[in-house]
C-alpha cells in the first residue's frame, strides 16, 4: 500500500473523488494540527447544553412528591412527561450524531476527526441511559473536540466536568457521608436511607479514563478517589440530592461544585496524600492520574491498537508512552511520534473498519455530504455500531473480531448496494478507485469491479472490496 | 426508504405525482403512455429471442440450447424462451413485436460505457448530458415523467424534473452481487469464510427473479398504478438488473425472463384500457456471445434483442435481417453481428406511438447520431 494510500485511509476518514491524495503524506497528517476547525459548519445547528438542561429541569419538576405518587392524575401526568422527555432528547441526539457524521463526511482534516472519534469512544458515555441521551452528543463537542489538539490532563478534565458523564457514570447522585448533607440526612431519615457514596465515577476514570484496569490500584483507592469527588455535579437538572443546594445558582447544565455534599478531609490514593479543600482536592488527583506513566501506557496502547494493530507492536507503544510522559501529556507530540512510526505506514491492510468507519468511507467515497439524520441513524444502527451508543462505558472495541461477522459483512453489501444506487449518481468506479484508494486495489477487484453489469455495481463492489473494508 | 405499501397506503402516492391539476389533459402526450424496461448487465438475446431453426446455435451453445423446454415457435427461424408466457401470448395477439441483432452505435464491451450510451443517446461515452427520455419531454410539453428506481437514472436525467421512487424494500444484496462478492471474497480467507458463513443462513433475494415472478409482478403493478390515473405519469422507466449471466445462465437467466414477463402481464393488467394507449419498449446495453462459456453462461457481446409491447404496436412479429450464426458471420468471430441500430427502432417507435414527426424525434432523441432512420410501421397510426 502506497503511504498515500495509508494517510487516506489508515490515518484519515478515506478519500474523496474531490480531493486529490496527498503528495506528502505525513505533511498532510502534520499540516492538519493547524486546519482542523473545532466547530466546524456541520455543528452549526446543534442543541446547546442549556437546551438540553432545560428539557431535563422541566421533567423534574413535573415529577410530583413522592408523597403523591398513587394520584392516578399525577402518575399519568408522569408518564407524559417522561414520554415528552424521551422525544425531546430523542431528538436531540439524532441533531448531535446527525452533525458528528456530517463533519466527518466532509472534513478536511480527517486524521484529527478520526482522533476526536477515538477520544469519545475512550471517554464513552452510552446514551441508553435516559438522562444521557441529550447530553451525549454535547460531550464529543464541547469536551473532545476542543481539546483534541492539546494536553491530554485538560481532555481528562473537560470530561469529567461534563454532564453526560456525571449523569452517565451516577456521580451527581454521589454524597460524602460525612458531608453537611449527609450529616443531616442521617440525622433525619437514620442510617439506611442516607445517600451515599457512589464509586461508578471514580472506578471507571481508574480504570478506564487514565490508567487502565489492573495496573497497580486498590478498592480502597477507588473509594478514596469516590470519596474526593464528592460534591462535583451539575445545575438546573434537579438529579441528586444536589438538586435543592444547587437552586438557581449557576445556568442549568453546567458544572457546579457543592461544598456541601463533599466529603470533608485528607485523601490517601495509591500511597499520595492530597489535603486540598473542596473542589481543589479531586483536581489535584485527576492531574496526578492524567501524568501517570500507568496512563501514558494505556493511551498508548490504544492509539496503537487504533493506527496501527489489534496487537500493537511494544516498541511503539513503548515509544509513544516515552512521548506522553516527556511532553507532559501534549498530544499534537503524541500523534506526531505516530506519524513519524515506520510501524504505522507498514503496507497491507492493518485494521478491519468498524462500522462506523466504513460508513463514513463509503459516503466520503461517493462523494457524499452526508445522508439525513435518521438515515445516517439507521444505517448505523443496522450495521451495529449505533452513534454513542456502546452500552457501556468501555466504548466499542477496536479489534476486528468484534466487527468482522458475517451477518455485519451482508448488512455491508446490502448497505453498499443500496448507497451506490442512491448516491452513485454517474460515478465511475473504474477512476474512482485510484482516487480513493490509490496503488491498492488487486486485480481481482480492478477487474470485478470493471466487469460489473452497472454502474452503480461496480461501485457497491468497490466498496465491499477487501481493500476496502480494511485501512 | 419507505416500503411500497405504506407508500401507496399513505396518499404519499399523490404527492409524488404531485397534486398538480389534471394538466396531462392538455399535453401533447393526452393519453398516451410510454414505459422503457432497460435490461442492465447486458440481456443474452440469443436466449430471449431464440434462432433456434439457425443450425449455428446448437454448434456453438448446445448447452444452452437443449435446456430449453417447449420454447415457443413464433416463425420459421424463432422461438421465444418458455419463460415468456404473457409475451407470447401477446404476440399470439399482435400486440408484441421483436427485433432481433439490434444494437447501439455503441461496439466495446463495457457495461458502463454501453449503458451510458443506451441512456444518452450519445455516440461517445459521458459525452452527452442529458438522457433521450428526458429530452423526449421536450415534444410532449406537460407529460409527467417517474423512475422506477432509487435514483433518476441517466436515461430520464436532463432539464425536466423527474420524479424517482424505490419500489421494494430488499431482505438482502441483489443475488447477482451477492454472487460476485462471493468471487471477489474468493482470494480473502477471513472474507469469504464469513460470507459462505452468511449465504448459508440468509436467502438473498432479488426485485425481478424473485420468488417465481412475484417481484416483476409487483413492480409491474406499481408502474400501471402510476400510469394508469387520468392524471398519473406518462413516461416511465423501470429498472431491471441481474442479467449479466456469466454463470449459470439457463436458471438464472429463466428466472430474469420470468420476472420480465411477470412485469409485463401485471403491467397491462393493470392498465385495463389504457394498455391500448400504452407502448413498452425493452432494450439492453448490448449482448452477449454466441458460444456458451466454461461456466455455463456467456460473455459480453454485441447485437441483442428489443422488444415493444403494447395494444397498438404493430405485433406478431419478429423484425430482424437476420446476420446469421457461422463463424465467419459474426461479429469479431464471437457476436451476434447488428444489423439495426436500437435508435433507429426507439425513435420510430416514439415517433409513431405520439403520432410526432419522426425525423424530429431521431432528431431530439440522437442529436449526435448523423444518419438517423426512424424504423416507420411499428406502431399502427391513431
Amino acid at each position: 500500500m502506497p503511504l498515500r494510500s495509508i494517510a487516506i485511509n489508515r490515518f484519515g476518514l478515506g478519500g474523496r473523488p474531490d480531493e486529490d491524495p496527498p503528495a506528502d503524506p505525513r505533511r498532510w497528517l502534520r499540516e492538519q494540527f493547524a486546519s482542523f476547525e473545532p466547530t466546524p459548519a456541520a455543528f452549526s445547528a446543534i442543541p446547546t447544553r442549556a437546551q438540553v438542561a432545560d428539557k431535563l429541569a422541566a421533567y423534574a419538576d413535573e415529577r410530583p412528591d413522592s408523597g403523591k405518587r398513587d394520584d392516578p392524575e399525577k402518575v399519568e401526568a408522569l408518564q407524559m412527561a417522561r414520554r415528552r422527555l424521551r422525544r425531546n432528547a430523542q431528538d436531540q441526539y439524532r441533531a448531535l450524531a446527525g452533525a458528528r457524521a456530517r463533519a466527518a463526511v466532509l472534513s478536511k482534516a480527517p486524521f484529527i476527526e478520526r482522533l476526536v472519534h477515538f477520544w469519545a469512544n475512550h471517554f464513552a458515555i452510552s446514551v441508553d441511559k435516559q438522562t444521557t441521551v441529550g447530553f451525549g452528543g454535547l460531550l464529543e463537542v464541547e469536551a473532545i473536540r476542543p481539546h483534541v489538539l492539546g494536553r491530554f490532563a485538560d481532555m481528562l478534565g473537560a470530561v469529567e466536568q461534563h454532564p453526560a458523564m456525571l449523569l452517565y457514570l451516577d456521580q451527581v447522585q454521589s454524597v460524602g457521608p460525612e458531608s453537611v448533607l449527609g450529616l443531616r440526612a442521617a440525622q433525619r431519615r437514620g442510617v439506611g436511607r442516607v445517600p451515599g457514596l457512589n464509586e461508578n465515577l471514580a472506578r471507571e476514570i481508574l480504570e478506564l479514563h487514565t490508567l487502565g484496569v489492573r495496573s497497580g490500584y486498590s478498592q480502597a483507592d477507588v473509594t478514596e478517589f469516590a470519596r474526593a469527588l464528592t460534591g462535583w455535579s451539575i445545575a438546573g437538572v434537579r438529579r441528586g440530592p444536589a438538586a435543592r443546594i444547587i437552586g438557581d445558582r449557576a445556568r442549568p447544565g453546567t458544572f457546579v461544585f457543592v461544598e456541601d455534599l463533599h466529603q470533608p478531609g485528607t485523601r490517601t490514593i495509591m500511597g499520595r496524600h492530597y489535603g486540598q479543600k473542596g473542589f481543589a482536592q479531586g483536581a489535584a488527583i485527576l492531574g496526578d492520574l492524567a501524568a501517570s506513566p500507568a496512563t501514558a501506557h494505556h493511551i498508548a496502547t490504544k492509539l496503537a491498537r487504533h493506527f496501527v494493530a489489534d496487537n500493537p507492536p511494544p516498541a511503539l507503544v513503548q515509544r509513544l508512552t516515552a512521548t506522553f510522559l516527556d511532553s507532559g501529556g501534549d498530544l499534537r507530540s503524541i500523534y506526531s511520534t505516530l506519524i513519524a512510526a515506520e510501524e504505522a505506514w507498514v503496507p497491507g491492510p492493518a485494521k478491519f473498519k468498524t462500522p462506523w468507519e466504513w460508513s463514513i468511507s463509503a459516503l466520503r467515497a461517493l462523494g457524499s455530504t452526508g445522508l439525513a439524520d435518521n438515515q445516517m441513524a439507521d444505517l448505523l444502527a443496522e450495521l451495529g455500531q449505533p452513534t454513542w451508543r456502546p452500552g457501556s462505558p468501555a466504548g466499542y472495541d477496536d479489534t476486528a473480531p468484534s466487527w468482522a461477522g458475517s451477518d455485519g459483512l451482508v448488512k455491508r453489501v446490502e448497505a453498499a448496494e443500496r448507497l451506490a444506487q442512491r448516491l452513485g449518481g454517474g460515478l465511475d468506479p473504474r477512476s474512482l478507485c485510484d482516487k480513493i484508494l490509490p496503488g491498492v486495489l488487486t486485480q481481482q477487484t480492478a477487474d470485478a469491479v470493471a466487469r460489473a453489469e452497472s454502474l452503480a455495481q461496480g461501485l457497491a463492489l468497490f466498496l465491499v472490496s477487501p481493500e476496502f473494508l480494511r485501512r | 426508504m419507505i416500503d411500497r405499501r405504506s407508500f401507496l397506503a399513505s396518499g404519499a402516492l399523490a404527492a409524488a405525482l404531485g397534486a398538480a391539476p389534471r394538466i396531462a389533459f392538455a399535453s401533447a402526450a393526452g393519453e398516451q403512455r410510454f414505459l422503457f424496461v432497460i435490461q442492465r448487465g447486458a440481456a443474452d438475446g440469443l436466449h430471449s429471442l431464440v434462432p433456434l431453426a439457425d443450425p449455428g446455435l446448437r454448434a456453438a451453445r448446445a448447452a444452452l440450447v437443449d435446456g430449453l423446454e417447449e420454447p415457443v415457435k413464433l416463425d420459421s427461424l424463432f422461438s421465444l424462451h418458455p419463460a415468456l408466457v404473457n409475451a407470447a401470448a401477446l404476440f399470439r395477439d399482435r400486440q408484441a413485436l421483436f427485433l432481433h441483432a439490434v444494437a447501439t452505435t455503441y461496439r466495446d464491451r463495457s457495461h458502463f460505457d454501453a449503458q451510458n450510451l443506451l441512456e444518452t443517446g450519445g455516440i461517445r461515452p459521458y459525452a452527452e448530458r442529458s438522457g433521450w427520455i428526458n429530452r423526449m419531454l421536450d415534444l410532449l410539453p406537460g407529460a409527467r415523467a417517474m423512475a422506477l428506481a432509487q435514483a433518476v437514472p441517466m436515461a430520464l436525467r436532463g432539464d425536466h424534473p423527474v420524479a424517482s421512487y424505490a419500489p421494494t424494500r430488499r431482505a438482502g444484496p441483489t443475488p447477482d452481487l451477492a454472487a460476485r462478492v462471493a468471487s471477489l471474497y474468493a482470494g480473502d480467507r477471513q472474507l469469504h469464510d464469513l460470507w459462505s458463513q452468511a449465504t448459508q443462513t440468509a436467502e438473498l433475494v432479488d426485485d425481478l427473479s424473485v420468488g417465481n415472478g412475484r417481484g416483476g409482478k409487483a413492480l409491474g403493478d406499481l408502474a400501471a398504478r402510476l400510469l394508469a390515473p387520468a392524471d398519473g405519469a406518462r413516461v416511465m422507466m423501470v429498472e431491471t438488473g441481474g442479467w449479466d449471466t456469466h454463470t449459470a445462465q439457463k436458471g438464472r437467466l429463466a428466472a430474469q425472463l420470468g420476472g420480465l414477463d411477470a412485469l409485463i402481464g401485471a403491467l397491462k393488467a393493470g392498465l385495463g384500457p389504457a394498455w391500448d394507449r400504452t407502448l413498452v419498449v425493452v432494450a439492453t446495453e448490448f449482448g452477449r456471445t454466441v458460444a456458451v462459456n466454461g461456466t455455463g453462461g456467456t460473455d459480453h457481446g454485441t447485437a441483442a434483442v428489443a422488444m415493444l409491447f403494447g395494444g397498438k404496436v404493430r405485433g406478431g412479429r419478429v423484425l430482424a435481417d437476420w446476420p446469421g450464426l457461422r463463424q465467419s458471420d459474426l461479429h469479431e468471430g464471437r457476436d451476434l453481428r447488428p444489423t439495426q441500430g436500437l435508435e433507429d427502432v426507439i425513435a420510430g417507435a416514439v415517433a409513431g406511438h405520439f403520432a410526432l414527426d419522426p425525423e424530429e424525434v431521431g432528431r431530439r432523441l440522437y442529436p449526435s447520431i448523423d444518419r438517423m432512420k426512424p424504423l416507420s410501421g411499428l406502431i399502427h397510426a391513431r
